[in-house]
């Protein structure tokens, strides 16, 4: 074909590089000189250095492309409907997706606000064009998702839930985990918050497990839509990843940011950890129902994108720039979420609290079983007769599991830094902060709220950073209150004035449907608040007794 | 493989049995403005909690000083309902890449056809030395516009003020690049342009100090409100459109340009919708059933410390108008087309412009 006359050779005129146009626009900021611009984001670290935008992004080309990706979302919604997804949709998977989408447009927003933080950061303007991308497509996130949320209401058989989301979001005993990831990327230190926590950590790690790996489950029950949606979100993700690489890279060029570094990669790892993998576990391990032996757990999934993709391929090398890696935490979450089964403990936490939610959790059954114990050795022994307990009590007329003492479940302490509950019970330990004692799921998390969130860390001084604060541990504000007026109050009934929006099952027959009569009657117990009023030896004892952990009675 | 719904009913679909709330398929934790909730605001509002609503547990983590994630004291103006707001504009993600992309399609489209055509090696030569330097220049004051309001979407009370505030951003640095790209574009085809002489103009130029200041003032104002409040209410109707319709777009045909004021032209449709929610947001503080006349008063001292600037930044650019070889326009025509909109703007909110 060469030398023939085309299109393109006739209406061919020459162009700018990307390269060209990225280093052009780069150059439209300057140093003010009239009036400085007001330093409103403290930060402890010093960053000299203009992070480099290795992507070389530019907004003409930015828009076209997200309008092309919108209009194949918004096109397999359509067909989803066209093609009667919900016909066949699996109702356990989108019962999860109530809580899943009331959580997540929260931090997606946060993660546009955060944007300004990094933009004013961040020495030069390299990088701009890449925090902007990023902060449209956090809102696109944030509204994508919520339009997502809008269309299961309108087409799900059981709307409740997904009719009162952005209340229930600021009130579930669950969300509350949700809320700390998302307020974690726009407070306290700027740097902290939305460079580490946000980008380098949550997004390069953990979004593979949120936004991959749970569309892959969404598909195996029968629902289009998440994958459509979140494998789009996801496609922004890279650009993220590579925003957050480059502020990181100038980081390390100043040795006095090496040690806010360790300590903000070991919290954010951690954290992610407990927060995510609780969240991201359960609604892939229990919210499905394909018990396929060869697809992968989530445990399988985590080794290979947390541990080997990124501890293996980004935290490590990070030590070559001299940042101390802390192998044994990445260890130690690894045998968190094999040996000692903690999504399986967060689930059974999840379905213990049901009547204080706003959706539908269903027992597992012996397919179920059959799967958990092929890939978590272990399990059913562990597990088994609560989930058989579960399904008994899941008639009104039954007490309610949540104080049901025939069961032998022993409500858990609330961890004062993820807020997930002290689910593996051994590792609970105490500490104080101004003179009051608070409880944590593990030593790291004592470590993240003591040591990490303080003014000085490792006797330098940090006035930008964290703090803890707020209700945290959500059952004292409910403490010696009756679940049913609790229920109430979180606004967590339907439209009669009675109904549970929440159920223990999954049959969709007015007579089957819990009431606030069926859970009346039974008094809610901050653990945290009931353990400072014993004398220390009373405690002692509790702490002792509670590392113990519990049996679960058989259930006939 | 086919999923097999394991339910009672046999499907997943709305409809599919009766109970008490299938049919409640409407957000019902919020007051739509008007009797049915928009699509914009089903996907908006209150995706930001607030523990005046329903954040239980209130901010869980705070700063150094002890606040919270979002606080009113971010701007001085108080409101009895920050919640009332919503956007005249109904933008969401959907909308905004819709409207973007088409923008940037057009204006490229444009441009390329001009070049193609061999325009600009027909522009008039002091026209050309205009749009080097002082379009070259003005690329800057959208930039500084844009990053400010980047900065100020992080303070806003609510989600529906820092959404409009977001988008307000992301058209002001979309602008500030395609003006950046189609002066290097035209560059190319006319011998001699100095791509790197608008920078120099607006850090050096004598005309150009006044606007940087304006910029600049508003870049550094640590109440977001004010950003927003001295961009759309003062200095884009003072400044803004006067040097982008009151001058770019009257003069440049009758020079030989054809390609700028369709470039230009999306800045003006971007204005108009920023302005409409702007107006909306001031209009609902300074009619406020609680803090009306404080709010009044505070947006009066904006209105006159950022008209201040805006005249001075005005009146630097004057010459400006005298440089082209056809001057179909007069600058003194211009500007006072732009003080009758500024009254105009400030009239909807009850405020007076200063006297010069």
């Amino acid at each position: 074909m060469s030398g023939t006359l085309t299109l393109n050779k006739i209406t061919a005129q020459r162009g700018i590089s990307v390269g060209e146009a990225a280093k052009k626009i780069a150059d439209l900021g300057w140093n003010p000189s009239y009036v400085q611009e007001a330093m409103t984001f403290p930060t402890d670290y010093k960053i000299a250095k203009a992070p480099k935008d290795p992507m070389k992004q530019v907004l003409r080309s930015y828009f076209p492309m997200q309008e092309e990706k919108d209009n194949r979302v918004y096109g397999a919604l359509d067909a989803a409907l066209r093609g009667d997804m919900f016909r066949n949709v699996e109702p356990r998977w989108v019962e999860w997706m109530k809580l899943f989408l009331a959580i997540i447009p929260f931090p997606e927003i946060s993660a546009a606000r955060s944007m300004a933080m990094v933009g004013r950061l961040a020495p030069g303007e390299d990088l701009r064009t890449g925090f902007t991308m990023q902060m449209v497509d956090e809102f696109r996130h944030s509204t994508i998702q919520m339009n997502l949320k809008k269309w299961y209401m309108e087409n799900y058989i059981d709307p409740a839930g997904f009719d009162i989301t952005e209340e229930a979001f600021g009130k579930c005993y669950a969300t509350t985990i949700g809320r700390q990831f998302g307020e974690g990327f726009i407070t306290g230190d700027a740097i902290t918050s939305a460079n580490v926590y946000l980008t380098v950590v949550a997004e390069t790690a953990f979004t593979n497990t949120l936004f991959v790996a749970m569309p892959s489950e969404a598909a195996r029950n029968g629902d289009y839509a998440l994958p459509t949606v979140f494998l789009s979100v996801q496609s922004d993700e890279s650009r993220h990843i590579g925003n957050g690489h480059s502020m990181l890279m100038s980081m390390l060029k100043e040795l006095e940011n090496h040690l806010l570094l360790e300590r903000d990669m070991r919290y954010a790892f951690w954290q992610n950890h407990a927060i995510v993998d609780a969240a991201i576990g359960t609604f892939i391990e229990y919210g499905t129902t394909n018990r396929d032996k060869n697809k992968e757990s989530y445990a399988e999934m985590w080794h290979r994108w947390i541990f080997e993709d990124y501890y293996r391929t980004y935290m490590l090398p990070l030590e070559k720039y001299g940042i101390k890696i802390h192998h044994d935490d990445v260890q130690t979450a690894w045998k968190r979420l094999t040996e000692k089964h903690y999504v399986h403990r967060v689930a059974q936490f999840f379905a213990v609290g049901w009547s204080a939610n706003f959706w539908r959790i269903e027992a597992q059954t012996d397919k179920d079983f059959e799967w958990f114990e092929h890939k978590y050795p272990g399990w059913y022994a562990q597990f088994g007769e609560f989930w058989k307990w579960y399904e008994k009590l899941s008639h009104r007329g039954q007490t309610n599991i949540l104080f049901n003492s025939d069961v032998g479940y022993v409500y858990p302490h609330r961890c004062w830094s993820c807020l997930v509950p002290c689910l593996i019970r051994e590792d609970i330990v105490t500490d104080e902060i101004d003179g009051k004692l608070y409880t944590f799921a593990h030593e790291i998390d004592r470590w993240t709220a003591v040591e990490a969130f303080a003014g000085e860390y490792q006797g330098r001084p940090t006035p930008a950073m964290g703090r803890f604060s707020g209700r945290r541990e959500w059952e004292s504000v409910y403490h010696n209150v009756d679940i049913a007026d609790a229920i109430k109050d979180l606004g967590f009934v339907r439209t009669d004035g009675k109904t549970l929006v929440a159920q223990p099952h999954l049959r969709f027959d007015e007579k089957e449907m819990w009431t606030l009569d069926d859970v009346r009657g039974h008094i809610l117990k901050s653990p945290l608040l009931t353990l400072r009023e014993m004398s220390p030896a009373d405690r002692e004892a509790h702490l002792a007794d509670y590392r113990k952990g519990f049996t679960i009675n058989p259930c006939n | 493989m086919t999923a097999v719904p394991n339910v009672s009913v046999g499907s997943g679909a709305a409809g599919a049995a009766i109970f008490p709330d299938s049919d409640s398929r409407k957000y019902r934790y919020f007051e739509p403005r008007s009797k049915r909730a928009t699509h914009y605001e089903d996907v908006t509002v209150d995706v930001q909690p607030d523990p005046e609503r329903y954040l239980l547990q209130d901010w869980i983590i705070s700063f150094p000083n002890g606040k919270g994630a979002y606080t009113k004291d971010n701007t001085a103006a108080l409101s009895a309902n920050w919640h009332a707001f919503r956007a005249p504009d109904q933008e969401w993600e959907r909308t905004h890449y819709q409207r973007q992309s088409k923008i940037e399609a057009m204006v490229q489209a444009v441009i390329a056809n001009g070049r193609k055509s061999g325009a600009p090696k027909s522009f008039d030569k002091a026209w050309i030395k205009i749009l080097q330097n002082h379009l070259g220049a003005w690329k800057h004051v959208e930039f500084g516009l844009g990053t400010s309001l980047m900065q100020a979407q992080r303070y806003g009370y609510t989600q529906m003020i820092n959404n409009a505030t977001l988008t307000n951003s992301s058209y002001k640095l979309r602008l500030a690049q395609d003006i950046t790209l189609y002066l290097a574009e035209i560059g190319m085809d006319v011998q001699g342009f100095d791509d790197a002489a608008g920078k120099r103009v607006w850090l050096e130029d004598k005309g150009w100090q006044g606007t940087r200041e304006a910029i600049e003032s508003i870049m550094g104002s640590a109440d977001y409100l004010e950003q927003y409040f001295a961009t759309n209410i003062v200095f884009e109707p003072l400044v803004g459109e006067l040097f982008r319709s009151g001058f770019l777009m009257q003069t440049a045909s009758s020079n030989g340009d054809f390609i700028t004021p369709p470039v230009i032209s999306a800045a003006e449709a971007d204005y108009e919708r920023n302005l409409a929610n702007t107006i909306d947001l001031m209009h609902l503080l300074a009619t406020d059933n609680q803090h009306a006349a404080h709010n009044k008063k505070l947006f009066q001292g904006w209105v006159n410390k950022h008209v201040a600037l805006a005249n001075k930044a005005a009146a630097g650019l004057q010459p400006i108008w005298s440089q082209p070889h056809s001057k179909p326009v007069q600058y003194a025509d211009a500007r006072a087309q732009s003080v009758e909109r500024v009254k105009k703007i400030l009239g909807e909110l009850g405020l007076t412009l200063p006297k010069e």
